[in-house]
C-alpha cells in the first residue's frame, strides 16, 4: 500500500492567469527579497488583485530557510489570518511556505515535529499555492520540507503528505529570468531527483515514467536553457521537467546523493542543486557494484553511449555516471567538491560531521546499496577529489 | 535454532544482534530512549497483546525482555502493530518507515527526536531480519 499525492497542476504559458479566478479573501505571499526586486511578486499580486484578493508579502526567506525564519512567518500569518498561503520562489520560499502553513494551522507543533507519521488536519484556516520561479526543486509538487537548524548546521527533512500544495502554478515565464548558473544548478537538481526517484528502493510504477521523462528532458534541454536563457522552448520544457521529477521522486524518495548533498550544503553552503549533482555520479558508481540494474535501464532510456552491450549492467550504469559528469561540464558546473571551491583543510575538519549527518539523513534509508560508515567516508573523499568510485 | 515471535527469547536475540551491528552503533551513538513493541492480536495471533521491551542507549542495547504486563515499564517510545504487520516487517516485506507512514505501524513518542535517527530505525529492522524467527506456522 502506498500513496501518490499531487496538487492540481496548472502549467504552460499563461498559467499564472489561473490566479484571476481564485476565490478567497486574503493571501500571504511567502517569498524572498530578490523576487520582490525582480518584479515577480508584483506579477502575482496583479493577478490576485484581479481576483479581488487582499495581499500581504512576507519576503524574509533566506536560502536554506531556518526554523527561526519560519517562526517569524508563522507570526505574520497569525496576525494577518490569510485563507491562502502562496509559496513563490525556488525551493527555499516554497518549503518555508509549507512550514508556515502547517504551523499556522497547528500552532501546537514545532517545526521539527512536522512528520509523516501523525495526522495534521490541515486546511481548516487556509490552503496552499506554490509557484516555482526556478526549474529544478520540484517543491511545488512535493510534500517535503527542508529547513536548516542553524545552531547545529544541519538540514532537517520534514513534512507530511497532507502538506502538499492544493494548486501548483508552473508558468515558464516565472523562470525566464534565471541567470545561467542558477539555471544549471536547479536543472541538475531536477536530474538528480529523476535519477534517484527512479533508482531508490521506494520507486513505484506510478513514479517511474515521470522520472524517465524528466531525465530525458534535462539531458535534452538543460544545455540549451543555460546557453540561451531566451530560448523559451527550452525554458518551458525544463520547467515542466522539473515538476515531473518532483512528482516522481516526491512520491518515491531521493537517495544517497541527496543525503550527502544536504550535509555539504548545510556546512559549506554549496547551492543544493550543485551539491547533489556533484555527488550523483559517485553514488551511481558505488551502487552499480551491487545493484546496477535500474541505473543501466535508465542509461538505455535516456540514450546510452554507442557500443555498450545490453547485458553489461555495471558498465552501462557507470556510463550513466559519466554522462552526468559530461552534462555538468557542459553547463559549467563542477564535478568534484574541490572544484566547487571547498578548501581541503576545512573539508577534512568537518568530515566526521558530514558522515554522521549524512548517515542519519532521511534520504539515506532508500539507497539501493547502503554504505557502511567507512564506505561513506570513502565516498566523501573520492567525491572531493573527483576520483571515480572503485569500491 | 529459530526464536518464537513474539517471545522473551526473540527480543533478547534482537538485542544481541543490535549489539553486534556497527551500523547501529554509529547511527545511534547519541540515542537515548527505550521502546515497547506491542504485538497486537489478529487472525494469525490470538490472545493478549505482547509487549516486547528493548532498551537502547548510545548505540547499544543494554537490555531486553518480554514484559509480563503493560505497566511493568513505561517506555519512551511505543510502536504497535498487529502480528501480521510485524511479520511483514521482520520478513522484509514491509518497509518500517513506509509502514508508519501508511499507519500500518503506529508510533508514539517524541517525534522531533526520532526523526533525527532514521538510519538507526532502519537498522533495528534490518537486525530483526537477522533473527531466525518462528511465527508458529
Amino acid at each position: 500500500m502506498w500513496y501518490f499525492v499531487s496538487p492540481q497542476i496548472v502549467f504552460g504559458d499563461g498559467a499564472l492567469d489561473a490566479l484571476d479566478e481564485l476565490e478567497g479573501r486574503r493571501a500571504l505571499i511567502v517569498t524572498d527579497g530578490t523576487l520582490v526586486r525582480l518584479g515577480l511578486v508584483d506579477k502575482v499580486k496583479a493577478h490576485l488583485d484581479t481576483a479581488g484578493i487582499e495581499v500581504h508579502v512576507f519576503d524574509a526567506v533566506e536560502p536554506d530557510p531556518s526554523v527561526q525564519t519560519v517562526r517569524k512567518g508563522v507570526q505574520v500569518a497569525q496576525e494577518y489570518e490569510p485563507d491562502w498561503i502562496i509559496g513563490l520562489g525556488g525551493g527555499s520560499p516554497m518549503d518555508a511556505a509549507k512550514a508556515i502553513w502547517v504551523l499556522y494551522e497547528r500552532p501546537d507543533l514545532q517545526a521539527a515535529e512536522i512528520n509523516p507519521f501523525i495526522h495534521l488536519g490541515l486546511r481548516q484556516k487556509a490552503r496552499l499555492i506554490t509557484i516555482p520561479t526556478t526549474s529544478g526543486t520540484g517543491a511545488e509538487v512535493t510534500w517535503t520540507i527542508v529547513l536548516t537548524d542553524t545552531e547545529e548546521q544541519r538540514k532537517m527533512g520534514l513534512g507530511s503528505r497532507e502538506n502538499v500544495a492544493d494548486i501548483a502554478i508552473v508558468d515558464p515565464a516565472m523562470a525566464a529570468g534565471m541567470p545561467p548558473q542558477l539555471t544549471a544548478d536547479t536543472g541538475l537538481d531536477a536530474l538528480t531527483h529523476a535519477v534517484e526517484g527512479y533508482t531508490c528502493t521506494w520507486h513505484t510504477d506510478m513514479t517511474d515514467g515521470l522520472c524517465i521523462n524528466a531525465a530525458r528532458i534535462v539531458f535534452q534541454y538543460l544545455p540549451r536553457a543555460v546557453a540561451d536563457g531566451s530560448d523559451m522552448e527550452a525554458r518551458e520544457r525544463m520547467h515542466n521537467g522539473a515538476t515531473c521529477a518532483g512528482l516522481g521522486f516526491g512520491n518515491a524518495m531521493a537517495s544517497l546523493a541527496h543525503a550527502m548533498g544536504h550535509v555539504l550544503g548545510a556546512v559549506f553552503h554549496v547551492p543544493h542543486g550543485r551539491a547533489v549533482a556533484i555527488f550523483l555520479p559517485y553514488t551511481i558508481e558505488f551502487a552499480a557494484r551491487e545493484a546496477p540494474e535500474r541505473f543501466a535501464e535508465l542509461a538505455a532510456l535516456v540514450g546510452q553511449p554507442q557500443g555498450l552491450p545490453l547485458h553489461r549492467d555495471k558498465e552501462r550504469a557507470r556510463a550513466l555516471a559519466e554522462r552526468i559528469r559530461d552534462l555538468c561540464r557542459e553547463v559549467g558546473n563542477p564535478t568534484s567538491i574541490a572544484g566547487a571551491g571547498v578548501e581541503r583543510v576545512a573539508y577534512e575538519a568537518q568530515l566526521d560531521k558530514l558522515i554522521d549527518d549524512a548517515f542519519n539523513d532521511t534520504q539515506m534509508i532508500t539507497a539501493v546499496r547502503a554504505p557502511s560508515y567507512d564506505e561513506l567516508r570513502q565516498l566523501f573523499l573520492y567525491t572531493y577529489e573527483g576520483k571515480a568510485v572503485d569500491f | 535454532m529459530a526464536f518464537k515471535f513474539p517471545s522473551d527469547e526473540w527480543i533478547k536475540e534482537l538485542s544481541r544482534q543490535l549489539n553486534g551491528s556497527e551500523i547501529y552503533e554509529k547511527s545511534a551513538k547519541d540515542w537515548e530512549g527505550d521502546f515497547d513493541f506491542i504485538v497486537e492480536p489478529d487472525d494469525a495471533f490470538q490472545g493478549e497483546p505482547a509487549h516486547l521491551y528493548l532498551d537502547l542507549y548510545h548505540g547499544q542495547s543494554p537490555s531486553a525482555k518480554q514484559l509480563s504486563s503493560p505497566d511493568e515499564k513505561q517506555a519512551a517510545y511505543v510502536l504497535s502493530a498487529p502480528f501480521s504487520a510485524w511479520r511483514k516487517v521482520i520478513e522484509g516485506k514491509l518497509d518500517p518507515i513506509q509502514g508508519m507512514m501508511t499507519r500500518k505501524l503506529k508510533l508514539e513518542g517524541n517525534m522531533m527526536k526520532i526523526m533525527r535517527y532514521p538510519k538507526a530505525a532502519k537498522e533495528i529492522v534490518s537486525c530483526c531480519a537477522l533473527v531466525p524467527t518462528d511465527f508458529g506456522d
